[in-house]
């Protein structure tokens, strides 16, 4: 009896890598996911902070692919290692500030590494020759192969007859004939294959599984690197890029003005490390301040958190501004709509 | 009964923390995971049933989120 060879698949929780695992399961191979949490994934940590969403629970799209496969998943940490992709891509960027084609290089190369500490065989990816105008491209598929290390045994079960023989099709671990060979944009052949395998609910992301690929999330990750000189994070910079109303009206600081009650909850949670403002008079959101700022900064900032706050169209607003322990209160003359400048807004 | 903390902390961190304790430990040990995220009450039943561990228990204590997990044999 031929040996049961082992493939780890890289789940996203998107369609391509659910069909991709299950078209080695249909070919007796055993196959693990691995799904890479790099702090920038639109699966997961969104799912506490704003209150809207909340009535409906987002499920982790990675996890209900490795359910709906019954395999295993194991979900790995980079969120350290992804730093260097991110500022120094030496592919560069996308539309956005996403790296995709060094994404993917890393990813395929942190799975092959994954394989050989686990004794798998080789590796599997969702990848589609021009799906994607960055990674998936003809010509970006060998890159993918060489640079991550991988080589000849990553395997892209969807389009691999449109490409060059690997080893596990060489050896007989799988049968090429059995493989696809989709190609382009069009969805219609992954959503015919996903109606053949009977599932059915599969995750659509509009914008793909990255915030890196979003605009306003970009630009607000450009101007948090320029306001500091340099291009760095930490996992809260990164967060906090995606909640509330960045306002920055100063070179030397910036405003998170919660949204809502689920974002005024979130950034309850960071009032030990900013500057933050809160109306007393008026009920107002919770306000971070990014930066440093002097008290003439800080009144600017407290009549703009006034402007947000209910007290709006009031003659004067209570704002307490709240620093390691020490409070200062102003009254301030909230800001009137026409004075929130557009170049203010992140 | 070990003892996880994973307050603060979205997910699917809460879920790794959650993995790689269980790593170290053996079948038949508990765990008990302490978090705010209220989408562990999804994620970590998904990822223990998919991984073949058992969550014994769950509640929500003044917003914070308990699950007990049995470790499973693999």
């Amino acid at each position: 009896m031929a040996t049961q060879r082992k493939a780890v698949a890289l789940i996203s929780g998107g369609l391509d890598s659910l069909l991709a695992a299950k078209v080695m399961l249909e070919q007796g191979v055993h196959v693990e996911g691995i799904n890479f949490y790099t702090g920038f994934c639109v699966e997961g940590h969104t799912h506490a902070i704003r209150k809207k969403d909340k009535a409906k629970p987002k499920r982790n799209n990675a996890l209900w692919s490795a359910e709906k496969l019954g395999i295993k998943l194991h979900i790995i940490d980079i969120i350290e290692e992804y730093k260097d992709v991110l500022i120094n891509p030496k592919h560069g960027y996308g539309a956005n500030m996403n790296p995709c084609l060094d994404c993917k290089i890393f990813m395929v190369g942190k799975a092959k590494q994954w394989a050989e500490e686990n004794g798998f065989d080789f590796i599997i990816t969702g990848e589609v020759i021009g799906q994607r105008p960055m990674s998936q491209r003809k010509e970006t598929m060998p890159v993918i192969s060489e640079e991550s290390g991988a080589d000849d045994l990553l395997l892209r079960p969807l389009c691999a007859q449109n490409l060059p023989e690997t080893k596990p099709e060489r050896e007989g671990w799988v049968n090429r004939d059995e493989l696809y060979d989709f190609s382009g944009r069009t969805r219609k052949p992954q959503m015919a294959l996903a109606e053949k395998f009977g599932f059915e609910d599969y995750a659509q992301p509009a914008g793909g599984c990255c915030f890196l690929t979003d605009k306003s999330y970009s630009v607000k990750l450009t101007d948090l690197w320029a306001s500091r000189g340099k291009r760095d994070y930490e996992i809260d910079d990164i967060m906090l890029l995606k909640v509330g109303r960045h306002l920055r009206p100063k070179p030397n600081f910036k405003l998170i003005v919660a949204r809502e009650e689920g974002e005024n909850n979130f950034l309850q949670g960071y009032k030990k490390q900013f500057i933050t403002l809160r109306t007393m008079s008026h009920k107002g959101p919770l306000t971070l301040l990014d930066g440093t700022a002097s008290d003439e900064d800080l009144k600017l900032a407290a009549q703009i958190v006034a402007r947000f706050s209910q007290g709006r169209d009031a003659e004067t607003v209570d704002v307490e501004v709240a620093e390691k322990g020490v409070n200062k209160n102003f009254s301030v003359t909230p800001l009137k709509a026409d004075q929130i400048q557009d170049s203010w807004r992140v | 009964m070990i003892e996880l903390d994973a307050r603060r902390l979205m997910c699917p961190m809460p879920v790794i923390k959650t993995q790689n304790i269980i790593k170290t430990l053996s079948t038949g040990d508990k765990v008990r995971v302490t978090c705010t995220d209220p989408g562990v009450m999804q994620d970590i039943p998904a990822w223990c049933r998919i991984n073949g561990h058992t969550v014994l228990k769950t509640e929500e204590i003044d917003h914070e989120y308990i699950l007990i997990i049995k470790v499973g044999s693999d």
